[in-house]
């Protein structure tokens, strides 16, 4: 479009700060070396190795899809990816609404209320060796916690690390109480970002304690309630060392987790072609949760 | 639905500072009453007291003659109308407004009809489908109000609700505003900084400051007869000019004079006047510009405000105060010309150093 007062000259002249500068791709160079060598690198790698018949010594032949139907036919497998569906199941939906909950009673401005959520939050920053052994000491059988207290009752404890029925309950309560600390602070910060005045509309409006909590609460983070559950299904698909502090994945494979059928068969079996193969599966698992997230984020606040 | 309320001397603190001490006012039923003050003085505070989202220290509250002051908000029959309009997000605007309804379970045909009621008399009918976020800031504006209103309220509480919509929209929804209230026929407190909304909609104005009420009365008794200092400097723009003066009397009336040599002669009567220090008031309108006449009652021209109708002329005097004064609106006056003034002294308002105010006869007829 020609410009009447000259302007084009001038235009040309203009400095767009938005274009695109070489030197800037230095800021980003030193993390993105890590992301290639450390992510991408090893994400491609063991997609190449899930094809190959590989253990320590060699890089293997190429065997096509063997390794993926090798997993299939195992019971064990099989086994660890329900072990691992029932986990998330006995897991997600616990740390969900308790997380909920605290953050509901602990969402003021009291003394005790800060110490309380700090308290509630401190079991996250232990290490997982730490937490098995903690419950390890409640669960453990005859000398400890519980069996004392079922003890005052005369009663007996419930086998938590050695009852087939009853070990993925025993590791899903030690999960929940190391894991609980995050989503009561993701479901506190959303709840202090709704605004105070449509809690003063609503009490104007008549509602009570619950019909606020229905109508006004609840629908204000739903958003937060699902990026809770997604998160901790991504995390929770992880389980590892629980299961391998607490129970070794016993009695009979009923504790035994995706990942720790990984470690099993790629460093005691060697075989990592397997176990690679294995590893994808999670990925592709964790991937589909991870996607949910991403859609469920990228929607803006439907309010 | 209408109703009276009383409130009796009511006071608010917040830890050690107060916000309200011992205040007390009667508003008959149907009235449309406005708060109007500075940031700070404590009149949103008040309208909060009366909706139940404040606490009462000490005094009481009564609508109706029944106390409500130690009632839970929803139960006190009053309905507000929030500077944020506080929708609920989540809610269409048919829920934002059936939500108070249905909480007392009110009939569901009931709350139709007075949804439809309410969305005709607003013209919100084609937004009831819609959440808050998909509309604009005027659109939102009318479904609190018709939140306020399906509610069918003893009274309605406005927190400056006007605030945050633009010059235009603020305009018309002041004049919706005062023919809501005449259709409705109930009790309507208003809270405002904002004199123009508080002249153009209130049958009577509470100017609050500084914890207390300064003056109570129609627009134009404010206007012309303020209570104080105070209430004369804050209503009205351009403020009202004030003057350092010496009162004398001169057959029964105030003569005043300025350290410059200005001398007014005023219709207020010297009977009862207090020694001490006094200042003139006189607003801009009184004011008028005039040919240079070479005696005190001239100065130079600092700055002009052309408002179309009439144009403000800011003028220096000798002594180095500054008159706002009035011109007509083709006014030929420059910066920097030197202009003479005439004073309306039978217009002027004599204030001692309390701020209490003296008014001539004349200053109660315009």
């Amino acid at each position: 479009m020609a410009d009447p007062v000259n302007g084009n000259a001038r235009r040309a002249k203009s400095v767009d700060i938005y274009a695109p500068q070489w030197r800037n791709f230095l800021f980003v160079a030193p993390y993105l070396t890590i992301f290639a060598t450390l992510l991408v690198f090893p994400l491609f790698w063991g997609i190449w190795l899930s094809f190959h018949k590989a253990d320590t010594f060699s890089s293997g032949r190429f065997i096509g899809f063997d390794n993926y139907v090798r997993l299939f036919r195992d019971g064990i497998f099989l086994q660890s990816i329900w072990n691992t569906f029932y986990f998330v199941f006995l897991t997600v939906p616990a740390l969900a609404l308790i997380g909920l909950f605290l953050a509901l009673c602990l969402n003021r401005r009291t003394r005790s209320a800060a110490v309380l959520r700090t308290l509630f939050f401190s079991s996250s920053v232990l290490s997982v060796t730490i937490v098995t052994l903690v419950w390890r000491i409640v669960f453990i059988p005859d000398i400890g916690l519980l069996s004392m207290v079922f003890g005052v009752f005369g009663a007996k404890a419930p086998a938590f690390l050695s009852d087939p029925d009853l070990a993925m309950i025993g590791i899903a309560i030690a999960t929940v109480w190391w894991c609980i600390g995050l989503p009561m602070m993701l479901f506190l910060s959303a709840l202090q970002q709704i605004p105070q005045d449509i809690y003063e509309a609503a009490a104007l409006d008549n509602a009570n304690r619950w019909q606020t909590l229905w109508s006004i609460t609840l629908p204000s983070i739903k958003r937060t309630f699902v990026l809770v559950i997604i998160i901790q299904i991504v995390l929770q698909f992880q389980l590892f060392g629980q299961s391998w502090l607490m129970t070794r994945g016993g009695p009979n494979n009923v504790t035994k987790p995706i990942v720790l059928y990984i470690y099993d068969t790629a460093f005691r079996r060697w075989d990592l072609g397997l176990g690679a193969a294995a590893s994808e599966i999670l990925f592709l698992l964790i991937l589909i949760a991870a996607m949910a997230q991403y859609f469920v984020t990228r929607r803006k606040a439907d309010a | 639905m209408t109703a009276s309320i009383d409130i009796k001397n009511v006071t608010k603190q917040f830890g050690s500072l107060t916000v309200l001490d011992e205040l007390s006012l009667s508003i008959p039923a149907n009235e449309f009453v406005v708060f109007l003050g500075p940031s700070g003085c404590g009149k949103s505070t008040l309208l909060r007291m009366i909706a139940g989202l404040e606490s009462v220290d000490s005094g009481e509250i009564l609508i109706n003659g029944e106390r409500i002051d130690n009632q839970p908000p929803g139960q006190r029959g009053v309905a507000m109308v929030f500077q944020s309009y506080a929708l609920y997000p989540h809610m269409t605007v048919r829920d934002n407004m059936a939500f108070g309804l249905k909480n007392i379970s009110v009939e569901r045909s009931v709350i139709e009809a007075r949804i439809a009621e309410a969305a005709r008399m607003l013209e919100i009918g084609h937004l009831l489908d819609r959440k808050p976020g998909q509309l604009s800031g005027g659109q939102r504006q009318r479904v609190a109000i018709g939140r306020a209103v399906v509610k069918e309220p003893k009274a309605f509480l406005f927190d400056e609700p006007l605030s945050n919509l633009d010059a235009a929209l603020r305009t018309r929804t002041r004049i919706e505003l005062a023919q809501l209230h005449q259709r409705l026929k109930s009790t309507m407190i208003f809270v405002t900084h904002d004199q123009i909304e508080a002249m153009t909609l209130a049958d009577r104005i509470v100017v609050m400051n500084n914890r207390k009420i300064e003056q109570i009365g129609a627009p134009m008794e404010i206007y012309n007869r303020p209570a104080t200092r105070f209430v004369a400097g804050f209503v009205g723009a351009p403020a009202m000019n004030f003057l350092p003066v010496k009162v004398s009397s001169n057959s029964g009336y105030v003569t005043a004079e300025s350290g410059a040599g200005l001398r007014i002669a005023t219709a207020i009567s010297a009977e009862g006047l207090a020694s001490g220090e006094f200042e003139l008031g006189l607003r801009s309108e009184h004011v008028r510009i005039t040919q240079p006449s070479g005696d005190a009652a001239e100065g130079v021209v600092d700055v002009l405000e052309r408002l179309g109708e009439r144009t403000l002329v800011y003028v220096r005097l000798g002594d180095g105060q500054q008159i706002v004064g009035s011109d007509s609106g083709d006014s030929r006056v420059r910066v920097g010309d030197r202009v003479g003034l005439t004073f309306e002294g039978n217009k002027a308002h004599l204030f001692d150093a309390s701020g209490r105010a003296w008014h001539g006869q004349e200053a109660g007829h315009g």
